[in-house]
């Protein structure tokens, strides 16, 4: 069945993946998990546009979705739509009795609302196309606050530039049964201003939500991030009910904090969330778990550090003592209260730890969510994504940071199990990989790309005048 | 830290063989309730190393887990909550974790389990 499914205008890229991910979620495809949901665009719509119509098995499925989800506003029966208010009446009344008669009862109550994109619509002409709408027989009594049927009425704009969309050709009236609708009640509440604990990078509410959505977190799964810091994308999967386990090479962020009640234990508390049921202090690049532990995780979900506000370190550093040349060796009598120093640890090599402790330790079909920058200067040749012979990239979407880089939340899923083998594939495959992104993904070179002057947009204007075109239009990202 | 970490962690120092189970050395273990999920306990039951759970909660103070195990048991609720405290309730708050081969130390503070090595152990 098609639903009509309307986004609120914020990270285009991430909507319909969080769509598709929740639809398996809930179980839409049955047996053919990972099939891909079919789309279609309203008549002259951009990709872009909030307005587009999915087909899933039941209401039940669509309305499972529109309420976990953080980016779809609604999802809808359409009955109805048209380039003007004389097509929407023919085609509501030509939309099948049997699918509006069980919600136009007497006995029921019902509401109606009106809303608009790329324009306001004054109250009064609400109400003016609320009476328009009166040849829909409906026999229930009208309730505002908690009616049970819930209907909406959406307008696109018909003239110039819309929010930044390309111009929409022809203005499009749609006319629909709300089926269910995206609570976004919970991005106020999680908000970090309001957060107690808070480190540099704490990933901000709304996307360690879509980072929980993407990971499938629900009750009864075990979720891990590495890189845990201030727990900010546990936070979003404890919030679906998963069980968290963090770990961070950082003990005075994960063990200290700023105080008692300042710290990532309170950050769950605060919410009223079960605490994360585990915590430890380890390094990425050498795991402690034990060598025989495999397939025990749901899902990992993480930010790693890629070395712009915060950079990596791993452990071994390699403290150099006046006139000791071999390697540092710390004295006995020094060892109980030894503060391991530690070396920096590039995104190349973290990226290789990531995805090989992945490869181990998710489960089959587990997912790994995680961010990787991306430059958009020019057309970089080495924007290209870290790979895994157990994993399948389902999804990669951008956020836009600033002119110089983006980030983009890539998903993966674990398709076959490790072996001996699939570590040396893997192995070689990031050699290669490696060999590519050294020159950008070296220690430095990144957040050097980021934060020098840029040379080549001042040769491009001074130049020929042909300012290099943006690749991405720049609506997109949090410029929404 | 859990004695569900405590299954999962062993000593990597470069050279050891055996670093898992780690032994416990209690200064202070308390309970702190989590929400019983036997859906979550069935998953992980498979992939516990179910004698060092035992021995573990022995050491923290809990000795009525059966000394054998195996999935038939996971229909007795009995079994299951048993295996829910052990498993997620006892909490080592202050103490240690000491690596079977070599008897390097990895202190617990605050219930957060050090893990870092140190320069000359990687």
């Amino acid at each position: 069945m098609w639903y009509l499914c309307v986004f609120y205008h914020r990270l285009l890229d991430y909507r319909k993946t969080e769509v598709e991910s929740l639809a398996e979620l809930f179980g839409e495809n049955g047996d053919h998990k990972g099939k891909k949901l079919e789309w279609k665009l309203p008549l002259h719509h951009h990709p872009d546009s909030p307005f587009h119509f999915v087909d899933l098995s039941s209401d039940d499925i669509a309305r499972s979705i529109a309420n976990r989800s953080i980016l779809v506003k609604g999802m809808y029966e359409l009955w109805g739509q048209g380039s003007d208010y004389e097509e929407l009446e023919e085609s509501i009344r030509n939309f099948p009795e049997e699918r509006k008669f069980p919600y136009l009862q007497p006995g029921s109550s019902f509401k109606i609302s009106v809303e608009s994109f790329g324009k306001a619509i004054s109250f009064q002409e609400q109400n003016e196309r609320i009476q328009g709408l009166a040849y829909i027989p409906f026999k229930g009594q009208v309730n505002l606050k908690s009616p049970d049927h819930k209907f909406c009425l959406l307008e696109t704009a018909d003239y110039g530039l819309n929010n930044g969309l390309p111009p929409i050709a022809q203005r499009r009236i749609f006319f629909g049964r709300e089926v269910g609708g995206a609570d976004r009640k919970l991005i106020p509440t999680y908000q970090l201003k309001s957060r107690t604990y808070l480190g540099p990078t704490a990933m901000d509410a709304e996307m360690a939500f879509l980072m929980a959505n993407q990971a499938l977190a629900t009750s009864g799964k075990l979720v891990f991030d590495p890189f845990v810091g201030t727990g900010s994308i546990l936070v979003g999967a404890a919030h679906f009910g998963a069980m968290t386990m963090g770990a961070d090479i950082d003990i005075r962020v994960v063990r200290d904090g700023r105080g008692p009640d300042c710290n990532v234990w309170s950050n769950f508390k605060q919410y009223g969330l079960p605490p994360p049921i585990a915590l430890l202090r380890a390094d990425n690049n050498l795991p402690p778990w034990r060598p025989g532990l495999k397939e025990i995780f749901d899902a990992i979900i993480c930010d790693p550090p890629y070395g712009v506000r915060a950079g990596g370190r791993k452990s071994g550093g390699r403290k150099l003592l006046k006139g000791i040349v071999a390697p540092y060796t710390v004295p006995d009598d020094k060892r109980t209260d030894h503060i391991p120093s530690t070396a920096s640890y590039s995104l190349v090599e973290c990226v290789h730890d990531l995805l090989d402790l992945a490869a181990k330790m998710l489960v089959m079909g587990g997912r790994l969510v995680f961010f990787y920058p991306m430059l958009r200067e020019e057309d970089c040749v080495f924007n290209q994504f870290p790979e895994h012979p157990c994993f399948t990239l389902i999804s990669s979407s951008e956020q836009i940071l600033s002119s110089r880089y983006s980030r983009v939340l890539l998903t993966m899923v674990k398709r076959s199990s490790y072996t001996e083998e699939i570590a040396e594939a893997a192995r070689l495959k990031h050699e290669e990989f490696r060999e590519n992104h050294l020159k950008w993904l070296e220690d430095g070179n990144l957040h050097s790309a980021v934060f020098s002057p840029s040379v080549n947009r001042q040769l491009g204007v001074a130049g020929n005048g042909n300012v290099s075109k943006d690749p991405k239009p720049k609506y997109r990202g949090k410029y929404v | 830290m859990r004695l569900l970490t405590h299954n999962m962690l062993s000593s990597n120092i470069k050279g050891v063989i055996n670093g898992f189970p780690l032994r416990i050395e209690v200064e202070k273990v308390v309970e702190k309730p989590v929400d019983f999920n036997p859906d979550f306990l069935k998953n992980m039951f498979s992939k516990i190393e179910w004698k060092p759970l035992v021995d573990a909660s022995r050491t923290m103070g809990y000795a009525e887990l059966p000394e054998e195990a195996d999935a038939s048991m996971l229909d007795s609720h009995d079994f299951l909550q048993r295996f829910h405290h052990a498993l997620l309730e006892l909490h080592l708050e202050e103490g240690a974790l000491i690596c079977p081969e070599t008897n390097r130390r990895f202190p617990v503070n605050k219930g957060i389990p050090n893990m870092l090595l140190h320069e000359d152990e990687v």
